[in-house]
């Protein structure tokens, strides 16, 4: 018997109120992820990837249907539930970084860890190994605009492996880099997926990027084809 | 790295902005504190009242006198304790800007009556063997750098002439409320003066002080005093102290209110002032916000950032505001006329009052930014731009 999926979705829903408009953004969606997997999300705009993503990470609710994750229902978490659960299993790599521009590389990558009981300096530590992970030891007390946008993003991918979730989510994650950039950090990716086992969620529109995944899914008009 | 580290971060992170809403906040409560102050000065003969001193004066005007004979019967009321009187002298002291109250007073009872002018025993004895000898508050001495033994002349106005007196004593105030500038003299050296000069103004005096034993026998004791003199040439009306200054103060009442009103009104104007730099704070963090819910962070914390930085702002304006309200209320006293104000001081409500406000505005400065970023849904402010 083999391992059961890491990430199972059935029946997933997703539709937006704009007035008295209902607009179905994702339909009927049957999916299951195993552990260790490196899934890139490919469709052309508005055809529901980015959505979906939201939604397996827990950052949106479904309008039907269930996601459940490590036998966890996501459906029937509540907000403060919810934002503990993702604290925990979640790393968020966005287009644009979203780092915080008042903060350090390290600080940065310290921030989820305040969430964590862990102490004063052990969150420093683990914030300095996430920071040698991405190759950036040397710049972690630069600030974000004292940094080019690939080493942003690897602050970025710092910050999402910091506190060691079993699931990376990222959206369009080489959108606005440059192709080198680009490929430091699809062989970063590449790498946490391999080397740490890390389960990665992509959404892209680059064929380049989604050919580094291990599976591509694509998405039409809401629905998986 | 703390979460409190990030509030301090985000709070300097537009430096000039945020240095405007302390300086503005600063301003404001200055100003709250400086017409509250002005309010208090205003009241201060109200505050410094006794409960258990009443006084009479004559039935149609405080400007009429009462004949001194009065005294003894006044003494003769059940409950009445001890009776002083006291005369306006009015007169002018080296010019008619320089105003400081002065009276004549019955030197043997007056100080009994008043235990909140302070004076040195042995200043008190000499004033008192000397006829022309005069006690003067603190505050008075300082202004003219008057000491023991120096004269002042008055040219009177109410008793026309110039009248000499000699510094025999230097009061001081036993309490804030107490008026530290009035000059006291001798009752006996101006109805002596008064004899020779103006014969038919002898024997009066401007209004009685009577100190009675129980506070809550007022009305009794007043309706008992006034009925002595019912249907007489001078009627009397007596009154509390405190009713007595609160009459003074009937003219200014509009003035006054006002003034309380806009000392709130200016509250109102700080709490827009870090309400605005709130809201465009928060407006420009959206994106942020959204990432550290994205990340974990629950309402609280989010709640702890946008609260703090709102508080820290007010915080540090109250503060400010404060600080320069002393040397602001001090510069305010020295460019009015000396003596308009004689009481002056920031009552500790005050200050109180200016910090409640400046927590109070900072708590809800926060609430609009608060609502709009815990109600925001994630993908909403990821999608969020600014």
């Amino acid at each position: 018997m083999g391992m059961p999926p890491l990430i199972r979705v059935q029946e997933l829903f997703k539709s937006y109120q704009r007035d008295s408009l209902e607009i179905p953004v994702l339909r009927n969606i049957n999916l299951e992820i195993g552990a260790g997997e490196f899934v890139a999300f490919m469709g052309p705009s508005g055809s529901g990837k980015t959505t979906l993503l939201n939604l397996i990470a827990g950052i949106d609710k479904p309008s039907a249907g269930s996601i459940v994750i490590d036998s966890t229902d996501l459906t029937d978490l509540n907000e403060s539930e919810m934002a503990l659960w993702r604290s925990r299993n979640i790393g968020f790599i966005f287009q644009f970084y979203n780092l915080i521009p008042v903060l350090t590389a390290l600080e940065n990558v310290e921030l989820p860890l305040i969430l964590t009981p862990l102490s004063k300096r052990e969150r420093r530590h683990h914030a300095e190994i996430a920071l040698s992970v991405v190759g950036l030891a040397e710049r972690m007390h630069h600030y974000p605009r004292q940094l080019s946008g690939g080493q942003e993003q690897r602050v970025a991918i710092a910050r999402a492996i910091a506190t060691d979730p079993a699931i990376l989510v990222a959206d369009e994650p080489t959108g606005d880099l440059d192709k080198v950039s680009a490929e430091e950090v699809l062989d970063l990716m590449d790498r946490l997926n391999r080397e740490l086992n890390k389960t990665i969620l992509m959404v892209t529109h680059d064929p380049r990027a989604a050919a580094r995944a291990r599976s591509v899914r694509h998405l039409e008009k809401g629905e998986l084809v | 790295m703390e979460l409190v580290k990030l509030l301090l971060r985000n709070t300097l992170r537009h430096k000039l902005r945020s240095l405007l809403t302390v300086f503005g906040v600063g301003v404001a409560v200055m100003a709250f504190a400086l017409l509250q102050t002005v309010v208090t000065a205003w009241y201060a003969g109200v505050e410094a009242s006794s409960a258990n001193r009443l006084i009479t004066r004559h039935a149609v005007s405080f400007v009429f006198t009462l004949p001194l004979a009065y005294r003894e019967r006044i003494a003769q009321v059940p409950g009445v304790n001890r009776v002083t009187f006291a005369s306006w002298f009015s007169g002018v002291y080296i010019d008619k800007n320089q105003f400081f109250a002065r009276l004549a007073i019955d030197t043997d009872t007056f100080f009994d009556v008043y235990p909140e002018f302070l004076v040195d025993k042995e200043e008190f004895d000499a004033f008192k063997r000397e006829r022309n000898a005069t006690i003067i508050g603190i505050e008075i001495a300082e202004r003219y750098n008057l000491r023991i033994g120096d004269l002042m002349l008055l040219e009177g106005d109410v008793y026309p002439g110039q009248w000499e007196f000699v510094v025999r004593g230097i009061y001081r105030p036993r309490d804030q409320t107490t008026d530290p500038s009035t000059m006291l003299f001798h009752y006996k050296y101006l109805d002596e003066r008064v004899r020779q000069e103006m014969p038919h103004r002898a024997g009066e005096i401007g209004w009685y002080v009577v100190r009675i034993n129980e506070p809550n026998e007022s009305a009794r004791i007043s309706q008992d005093v006034d009925n002595l003199f019912a249907n007489s040439r001078a009627e009397t009306k007596t009154e509390t102290e405190r009713a007595f200054q609160q009459s003074f103060l009937s003219a200014a009442s509009a003035v006054i209110t006002a003034m309380n009103i806009m000392s709130f009104v200016i509250i109102g104007i700080i709490l827009l002032v870090v309400a605005n730099t709130m809201v465009m704070s928060a407006r420009e963090r959206t994106h942020e916000f959204a990432v550290l819910k994205a990340l974990g962070f629950s309402g609280k914390q989010i709640f702890f950032l946008i609260s703090g930085d709102s508080l820290i702002l007010s915080f540090f304006g109250s503060a400010l505001g404060l600080l320069v309200t002393f040397p602001a209320v001090q510069g305010f006293q020295t460019a009015l006329p000396k003596g308009w104000f004689p009481v002056f001081y920031i009552k500790p409500e005050t200050v109180a009052i200016g910090c409640a406000a400046g927590i109070l505005v900072g708590m809800l400065a926060a609430i609009i930014p608060l609502r709009r970023v815990l109600t925001t849904r994630i993908v909403e402010g990821l999608r969020y731009v600014g």
